[in-house]
């Protein structure tokens, strides 16, 4: 009897165990599982479309943690198709991607923000052979939200100047009178302002930055970069760590990338254009389409108009890049990349991006990166 | 060669340099062998501190050089601009501040816990603290950085206004309301990660202490408490003081726990319950992904200073323990 009813027990706890294990890697495909579940059916249909070549042995790239999830995406559907290759991306950050990418221990690098002068100078000595340079490749795309915690607010517009003035501290109070010109209808409360910012070096804030001193040059004054310059405010570490502090926090505000802000309220933003717009894969492709491309030669990188009042164009966007050589490429790896390369600029490729709460590169300026990662060599 | 003149019969008087020899034992083969590899131990450890410095030192150098600022006194950490601006004032006050709340709260308890063990507790209820203790040392940083974030930050709050209240007038202790994303939370989030190694080296030192000593003063009529200030703590003190450099190392050098906990900026304040300033471990962790070359030296060049500060606590709590041998362990 006393047996039974041990036996009884490992068995619950063995149960349990096996449950759990379910629920948690459940939990953990979360974000990619809208891509895993239609990608089973598509991955078929995409199978066919990719073209492996002679792409095989394993593929190392390092860089920006931003388009880590759309990279892991891609590279599920695209090893589904070319069992030969194995694409390791780790996602240490932009510095880490052009530094690993410079000393040549990578095949490519992603990036938030495009290639320094001397950092392509530096590629020309070390990473590519062949008189070939370092160049980027835009790829990925995505909304900044600004995502806020107010008891009873759900419909929150702002405009850049308020923005600024709110990340500066000049604004303290959620009932100030700047924020109720935008929101006439909404009752806001007398909490204070608690404006989050990242405590670590990020491309979101470069970018989040950028926006600002394009858009408000008046107020905001401060130094731009991946470091958060203007005083004041309260900081915390990565784009989950601000969306955590801005859930916990009565009063908080913060930038983050869309995919960080799904369960939390993000504001709209009034542009000019005829209604304020909201951060979505869409509203961000609409803007990017607004970019025009500054690299020169086959180098692609962008300038994105902060200022647009297009309608239905999310003004803070920011653009992640793969950097690679636009020739001398290592001999070993170059098929591999630019199989990869011509998988995530496809059609496909792009399409995966929405579901992961990024946006697709626009139509005119995916076809140049088309035709750059053709001639790769 | 030398063991064949030693071997070699009949025995000559003893020269001048056998009989230092002699002194430091015989040298049969396996002493050779083990003297060489103990020399070669020391010598090897020393080597891979002078490269461990020089490193620092090295990549420094090409970082301060381009340093637009004044590398020991400004507020300020812009690697990424031209000129480059950085420097150190911030995070050498907020991890000496940090560490100091840490010990201040931790050694105390860790010693009251030690004591407990040793001395009041029933052997198997001592046995399971010192267990509990020593399982907190296992639980990796970044676990206390989250737990700290979660769960200490958003029920600090009442500790906060209460403070705020009563000693605001301190202005060390007034708080603008914000979240308890400040020195003090991480002060306290650190004497909680440095408490098992205090108390797991004082609970080996307190255990130590002579059966004699404690008996004689029994003898003498003196209470538990009276043999515990009279005979166990003079005997542990320098244990204690080592235990506490112990933990005091792990407080200066601690980075996910503070970088997940602390809203850093780069301003020294007052007031320990607002957000605000930085240590250098947590700057890096912040700052190092996504730094580029210069950036890296930049951090390094702080990890020279955090390394120097290492040193000179190391040192002085050497001092301090050599100043007070007559009661080590070792002469007992």
């Amino acid at each position: 009897m006393k047996l039974q009813r041990k036996n009884r027990r490992v068995l619950a706890l063995g149960a349990l165990a096996v449950s759990g294990a379910l629920a948690l890697t459940a939990c953990g495909s979360d974000d990619t599982g809208n891509s895993s579940g239609s990608g089973d059916s598509s991955a078929s249909a995409a199978a066919g479309n990719i073209k492996c070549d002679d792409a095989k042995g394993q593929l190392l790239a390092d860089g920006s943690s931003a388009q880590k999830n759309a990279i892991d995406a891609w590279v599920k559907q695209f090893s589904a198709a070319c069992q030969g290759v194995q694409i390791n991306y780790k996602g240490g950050g932009s510095g880490a991607g052009v530094t690993a990418f410079n000393q040549g221990t990578v095949a490519f690098a992603g990036s938030d923000s495009a290639l320094k002068p001397e950092e392509v100078a530096e590629s020309k000595k070390t990473a590519c052979t062949d008189g070939g340079q370092g160049i980027d490749l835009p790829m990925v795309g995505g909304a900044i939200a600004l995502a806020y915690n107010v008891d009873g607010v759900d419909n929150l517009v702002l405009d850049a100047p308020t923005i600024a003035k709110i990340f500066s501290g000049k604004i303290k109070t959620w009932d100030d009178a700047a924020i109720k010109k935008l929101n006439p209808d909404a009752k806001l409360p007398s909490t204070k302002i608690q404006a989050f910012h990242r405590s670590d070096e990020s491309g979101t804030t470069d970018n989040f930055t950028k926006y600002l001193t394009a858009a408000t040059p008046d107020n905001w004054k401060f130094e731009g970069g991946k470091a958060w310059t203007a005083p004041g405010g309260q900081a915390a570490s990565g784009s989950s760590g601000v969306a955590q502090a801005v859930k916990q926090t009565s009063g908080a505000i913060s930038y983050m990338e869309e995919s960080y802000a799904k369960d939390l309220t993000s504001v709209a933003i009034a542009t000019g254009a005829s209604e304020p717009v909201k951060p979505s894969s869409e509203t961000a492709t609409a803007a990017i389409a607004d970019a025009k491309v500054v690299g020169t030669g086959k180098d692609l990188s962008l300038e994105i108009n902060y200022t647009t009042k297009a309608d239905g164009a999310y003004p803070i966007t920011l653009v992640t890049y793969e950097i690679v050589c636009d020739k001398g490429n290592k001999a070993e790896t170059l098929p591999s990349v630019k199989a990869f390369l011509t998988y995530i600029a496809s059609e496909e490729g792009q399409g995966i991006l929405a579901e992961n709460s990024y946006a697709p590169i626009p139509a005119d300026i995916i076809s140049k990166v088309r035709t750059t990662v053709a001639a790769l060599s | 060669m030398d063991i064949t003149t030693q071997d070699a019969p009949p025995p000559a008087p003893p020269t001048d340099g056998e009989r230092k020899r002699a002194a430091r034992g015989a040298t049969r083969p396996g002493d050779r062998v083990f003297l060489g590899l103990a020399r070669g131990s020391g010598i090897f450890l020393l080597v891979v501190m002078a490269a461990i410095a020089a490193f620092l030192t090295w990549r420094a150098v090409i970082a301060i050089s381009d340093d637009d600022g004044n590398f020991l006194t400004t507020f300020e950490w812009n690697t990424g601009t031209n000129p480059p601006v950085f420097g150190i004032a911030v995070l050498a006050y907020g991890t000496i501040i940090s560490s100091i709340i840490a010990m201040a709260i931790a050694v105390p308890i860790a010693v009251a816990i030690a004591l407990f063990i040793t001395h009041y507790a029933p052997r198997k209820l001592g046995g399971v603290i010192a267990y509990v203790i020593d399982l907190l040392a296992a639980v990796p940083s970044i676990v206390y950085g989250l737990w700290g974030a979660l769960i200490l930050v958003p029920h600090m709050n009442g500790l906060f206004s209460w403070l705020n209240d009563y000693f605001s007038w301190t202005g060390i202790f007034s708080w603008d309301e914000g979240p308890a994303r400040s020195m003090l939370t991480v002060g306290i989030l650190l004497a909680i990660m440095i408490l098992p190694i205090i108390t797991n080296v004082s609970r080996e030192v307190f255990n130590q202490v002579p059966q004699m000593h404690e008996e004689a003063a029994l003898a003498l009529g003196a209470t538990r408490w009276e043999v515990i200030r009279m005979a166990v703590l003079p005997f542990g003190r320098s244990g204690v003081i080592s235990a506490s450099m112990l933990g005091l190392g792990r407080a200066l050098g601690e980075t996910m726990a503070v970088a997940t906990v602390l809203s850093p900026d780069f301003l020294i304040h007052l007031s320990l319950l607002n957000g605000g300033g930085g240590t250098f471990a947590q700057n890096i962790a912040a700052k190092f992904p996504e730094a580029d070359e210069f950036g890296r030296d930049a951090l390094i060049a702080s990890g020279l200073v955090l390394f120097v500060i290492t040193l000179l606590v190391n040192g002085a709590a050497r001092m301090i323990i050599a100043r007070r041998k007559e009661y080590s362990g070792a002469n007992a």
